[in-house]
C-alpha cells in the first residue's frame, strides 16, 4: 500500500494534506481520535516545512508518500529539495515560557513529537526526507 | 476555511467558529479575540461547537492571550468542543492553562468568576 500527493508550499494547501491524509488512512481501521492526531502531526510538519525551509514560495514542491509496513504501522515521509529543518535539534518548548512571553509559535515540534512514535532525517538522491513513523496499538 | 462570527449577549463577548483553524487562518482567531479586548469586553466566551480542527497556530493563539487576560482581569473560556479537538489541547496539556468548561451555561458561570 502506497499513497503519493503533492504540494506547493503554500499554506492556504494545508488543507489539502488534511484530506489526503484522511482519505489515505481512510480504509485502515484507525480510530478517529488517533487518526486526527496523525492529520494534526502532518500539517505541523508541513507548515513548519514550507515557513522555515522555504518560506511560502508555492513554486516549491512537497511530496507526501504514505506507506503501511505492516498491519496498524504507518511510514509518513515528506520529501523536498529545500533546506533541513529537524526538529530533533529545537528543544520541546516549557509551556509557562510560552505563555510568559506570550509567544504563538513553538507548540508544532511539542505536538509532532507527542503523537509520533518516531522521528528522523534521510537524504537520499539529493532530497530530503523527513520521516514520521505511528505505530497504532488497538 | 473559517467563519468566526461575534455575538453579544448581557455583556459577554461570544466568538463563533466555525470550521478549522491552521496556520492559515489562525490571523483570523488573533484578530477577532484582539478586537473584542479592543472593544473593553472583560467577559468573553468562544464557542467550539462547530470548531473541527485546530493546529498549533491557533492553540498559540489562545497560548498569547494568557498573561495579558491575568493582568487585565479578563476571562475567557472556550467551550463546546468536540473530542477530536479537545484532544489536541490535551497532549499538549493547554486543558490546565486555558478555561475549558462542557457546554454555555457551565462557561457563562465560570467567566463570572474568572472576570473582575
Amino acid at each position: 500500500m502506497s499513497y503519493q500527493y503533492k504540494i506547493g508550499c503554500s499554506l492556504s494547501n494545508l488543507k489539502g494534506i488534511r484530506d489526503f491524509v484522511r482519505t489515505s488512512l481512510k480504509h485502515h481501521d484507525v480510530p478517529e481520535v488517533e487518526l486526527s492526531a496523525i492529520i494534526l502531526a502532518l500539517d505541523e510538519m508541513c507548515s513548519n516545512l514550507m515557513i522555515h525551509a522555504h518560506h511560502c514560495n508555492p513554486d516549491h514542491v512537497l511530496e507526501l508518500h504514505i506507506t503501511m509496513p505492516k498491519k496498524n504501522a504507518f511510514i509518513f515521509d515528506i520529501i523536498d529539495d529545500g533546506n533541513v529543518f529537524d526538529i530533533n535539534r529545537f528543544s520541546e518548548p516549557n509551556l509557562d515560557n510560552l505563555v510568559f512571553e506570550k509567544r504563538k509559535g513553538g507548540l508544532g515540534i511539542r505536538l509532532v513529537k507527542s503523537i509520533m512514535d518516531k522521528v528522523e532525517y534521510l537524504n537520499q538522491n539529493s532530497k530530503n526526507i523527513c520521516r514520521l513513523t505511528k505505530e497504532i496499538h488497538k | 476555511m473559517v467563519r468566526i462570527k461575534r455575538i453579544q449577549e448581557d455583556k459577554i463577548d461570544v466568538i463563533v467558529i466555525n470550521g478549522e483553524i491552521d496556520a492559515s487562518s489562525s490571523i483570523e482567531l488573533d484578530l477577532t479575540i484582539a478586537k473584542s479586548v479592543g472593544e473593553g469586553f472583560k467577559k468573553i466566551l468562544v464557542d467550539c461547537t462547530s470548531l473541527e480542527y485546530i493546529s498549533s497556530a491557533g492553540l498559540g493563539v489562545f497560548m498569547s492571550y494568557i498573561e495579558e487576560f491575568k493582568d487585565s482581569g479578563i476571562g475567557m473560556v472556550l467551550f463546546g468542543m468536540k473530542d477530536k479537538v479537545e484532544n489536541t489541547f490535551s497532549i499538549l496539556g493547554l486543558a490546565e492553562l486555558l478555561h475549558i468548561s462542557i457546554d454555555k451555561q457551565e462557561a457563562k458561570k465560570l467567566v463570572d468568576e474568572l472576570s473582575v
